[in-house]
């Protein structure tokens, strides 16, 4: 999975470090614990800036190559925040065969923002999302948490009008 | 701490609320697994509680959520069982139709006929239970899915649940246990089909002072959706059916590692752990035995390659998701260098009903080789879209056209594809094949987890084995060369043919790739990652071609290959489709006929979508 650089600049607080350290302290011992970390520390940032990553490496003695090797591989883990308004397109088989990806490039042009990336302004972020097992709505667009289904390209206009 | 006849009184009381016969209540069911949320469920659970809470109804009636009750398309779905027994299924709710039905039938008992699942579907029931859908189904992996609330452990345990765990852990060997679920004849249901007591036995035969079970519940294939319903509404299933397990290899931890792309599947499945630790059915000392067995949830992180046994497990140890090399296989060295047995969540939810019902019960159902049910998720161009389990030996074509309703708007059935990136496509002169491990193997797909996407005429499946392998290609984790480079390399060369520079010669060179990937990749995913290629040219070579020599899209949908044109008798001169084209590209005069000029058109599609008369189409 493809990532982008972190482009928006580190603005973590010192309150955040706090809740952060104390999740590394409740997963001490357990077995197999970075991945839960790296989870419960997304929640607390919104996304897992290199920043984020070092103060774990500090405080569970895991290497930052190897907590970059684990971010990095996995594509829910992100390099850079969520935008305000939150797209995803599922590109799931049953929502391509019905006609998904025209739904996302019609978004793409209208918002002006790749697959995978986030507007300059933080206003808007996109994602192609695997299936998000609603095929019965196919084709699915989720904005935020509210979810359009059998949407159509030319529909997308009026969608996107509340947001 | 509760003992077996705590257990067997709570079933007897919640029995009289919840099974379909001798109830004292009506019971309201509103389906609430991510499609009926998603499309507004939510909205008519209040609705119902508001309106029957008004008409002081609430004591006499139950209302409650459920899982997936399987016919996505008319969700919102709200089901009612009358102290009758009599069940009636509404579809496409509104809070207005629900509010009618409160009043009508919950109330004065009046079934409201138009908007049951009959009106919608044009056949003459009320019931989903009398549907076509329904008839050729047999359901057990599914059994309490749309029936029982998933929140609450009680209602399981009405349906028998935990009755297994008990059965087995006062009376039986693991070794008796074992051979139990060999006899049964009972596969993997998540793709490969592997014989689950076989790999019980190998788990139980290694010496270990510590051993672990684990659910794979990391569905990643595109349009399989079969473990989520399962795990929203019925997630004791899963946790009864690994506490048996553990019992089996002697296990007293397991991990179900969930994708996170399932949040509702995810708190439903934190609350039964919760419910099944405070009734001390998971835990120390299970319902007063020496047995220990606790579950612990893992989250996924988005990586299709974690749904490899050995990649799930190196997820779980907190590392990057790579598959390891096999031998030792899990069962001997698994999770955190353990024996391990990992099993899929239907393969769990079959284990209760065999254990409860008998092998011989389990063997009656499915054919010499492949026994039971399989549940298949339901999608793409097809009538009914939803959750379906059949019986194995089932035909594709009665999947197709007597279950699924056929292909909507009177379009030709192309082709079925099963096993997600793994698999491949099914063409039409097969679609009486069978549905089974061994036939599907033989006809180049796979039974895979579960996915069963219908293509009609208007799907290219050059572009379809190019949609698998970008997601192959996005996928590979990149540990091995013949699945990083070499799925790049497949794409590359359907990119190629689909924009047109196409040669005769990378057909050949497609399949002779394909041989090598498949040989020399070190996990399933790049074993199996070739099959969409190599049986869309195995049964759709034709397409292949023209694309090629052509340089044509028989279906329309390869952009490069299209050209849209202006039919001149439709065309009435609206000039609609020359203003919104953004490259110039239409002329014509107001009222006459409208040309495209191929050579200035990026086919973008926008005139398409703005005639209003039909008159402009691309092939």
């Amino acid at each position: 999975m493809k990532k982008n650089p972190t482009t928006v600049a580190f603005q973590g607080t010192a309150e955040q470090e706090e809740i952060l350290l104390s999740v590394i302290e409740k997963y001490r011992g357990v077995k197999g614990s970075m991945m839960p970390i790296l989870q419960e520390a997304q929640e607390i940032y919104g996304y897992l800036p290199i920043e984020v990553q070092k103060i774990i490496a500090d405080n569970t003695g895991v290497s930052l190559a190897e907590i970059y090797g684990i971010v990095s591989f996995y594509s829910q883990f992100m390099l850079n925040p969520k935008g305000e308004v939150s797209i995803s397109v599922c590109l799931g088989t049953a929502c391509y065969v019905k006609g998904s990806q025209d739904v996302l490039d019609k978004i793409k042009e209208k918002i002006g923002v790749e697959t995978g990336g986030t507007s300059p302004d933080g206003k808007y972020s996109l994602d192609a999302t695997r299936c998000v097992g609603a095929c019965g709505l196919a084709p699915v667009v989720i904005i935020n948490n509210d979810v359009y289904g059998r949407v159509k390209a030319d529909e997308i206009d009026t969608i996107m009008t509340k947001y | 701490m509760k003992t077996i006849s705590d257990i067997i009184e709570i079933k007897n009381i919640t029995k009289n609320n919840i099974s379909l016969g001798g109830r004292q209540k009506t019971r309201v069911v509103v389906g609430m697994a991510t499609c009926g949320i998603a499309a507004g469920a939510q909205s008519i659970l209040t609705a119902i509680n508001d309106e029957l809470k008004k008409a002081k109804l609430l004591d006499t009636v139950t209302v409650t959520q459920t899982g997936c009750i399987g016919i996505c398309q008319y969700e919102p779905i709200v089901e009612i069982y009358d102290n009758d027994g009599r069940r009636t299924t509404y579809v496409n709710m509104t809070a207005d139709k629900a509010k009618r039905i409160s009043s009508e039938h919950i109330k004065d008992g009046k079934i409201v006929s138009e908007y049951t699942i009959g009106a919608a579907n044009g056949e003459n029931v009320t019931s989903l239970n009398d549907t076509e859908f329904m008839k050729k189904q047999k359901r057990v992996a599914l059994r309490n899915c749309g029936i029982i609330d998933p929140e609450k452990i009680d209602e399981y345990i009405a349906m028998d649940g935990y009755q297994a765990l008990h059965k087995v852990i006062s009376g039986m060997e693991p070794a008796e246990l074992i051979q139990f679920i060999l006899d049964s004849g009972l596969r993997g249901r998540g793709g490969a089909g592997f014989p689950t007591g076989l790999k019980w036995r190998f788990a139980a035969a290694s010496v270990s002072d510590k051993k672990y079970v684990c659910c794979n519940a990391d569905e990643g294939d595109p349009g399989a959706f079969m473990d989520r319903s399962i795990l929203e509404g019925d997630p004791h299933a899963v946790i009864e059916a690994m506490a048996i397990a553990g019992y089996a290899i002697g296990a007293d931890e397991g991990y179900i590692y969930v994708r996170a792309e399932y949040p509702t599947a995810i708190s439903r499945l934190t609350i039964a752990i919760e419910q099944a630790k405070s009734y001390g059915l998971l835990g120390k000392g299970i319902l007063g035995t020496d047995f220990n067995f606790d579950i612990t949830l893992r989250l996924g992180a988005g990586a299709f390659v974690c749904g490899e046994e050995t990649a799930l497990l190196t997820s779980i140890e907190g590392k990057r998701g790579e598959p390891r090399l096999r031998p030792p296989f899990p069962a001997v060295k698994g999770l955190f260098g353990k024996p391990t047995i990992l099993n899929n969540v239907e393969t769990y939810a079959n284990i209760t009903p065999i254990i409860v019902n008998g092998v011989e019960w389990f063997k009656s159902m499915g054919t010499e080789k492949s026994k039971g049910t399989k549940v298949f998720a339901l999608g793409g161009k097809i009538t009914n879209t939803g959750l379906v389990e059949i019986p194995m030996g089932t035909t594709l074509r009665e999947v197709v056209e007597e279950i699924g309703g056929g292909i909507p708007e009177g379009k030709k059935f192309k082709a079925a594809q099963t096993g997600g990136p793994s698999g491949g496509c099914i063409p039409a002169s097969l679609i009486d094949t069978p549905i089974e491990y061994d036939t599907l193997v033989a006809i180049g797909s796979m039974m895979g987890s579960g996915g069963l996407i219908v293509m009609d005429e208007d799907n290219c499946m050059v572009d379809i084995a190019r949609f698998f392998l970008d997601f192959t290609v996005d996928e590979s984790c990149g540990k091995c060369t013949p699945c990083r480079i070499g799925t790049r390399r497949l794409l590359e060369i359907l990119d190629k043919i689909i924009e047109g520079n196409g040669e005769l010669k990378d057909i050949d060179k497609l399949q002779e790739l394909c041989n090598y990937i498949s040989r020399a990749s070190l996990c399933g995913l790049g074993q199996t990652a070739p099959n969409p290629v190599l049986s869309t040219i195995r049964y759709f070579n034709d397409e292949y071609i023209a694309h090629i020599t052509e340089k044509r899209c028989p279906s329309g949908v390869c952009k490069n290959l299209l050209r849209y044109i202006i039919i001149e008798d439709k065309c009435t001169g609206c000039s609609a489709c020359a203003r919104v084209c953004p490259a110039d590209a239409i002329s014509g005069e107001i009222r006459k006929k409208y040309v495209i000029d191929p050579a200035k058109c990026i086919k973008c599609g926008a005139c398409m979508e703005k005639c209003r008369f039909g008159a402009i189409i691309k092939r």
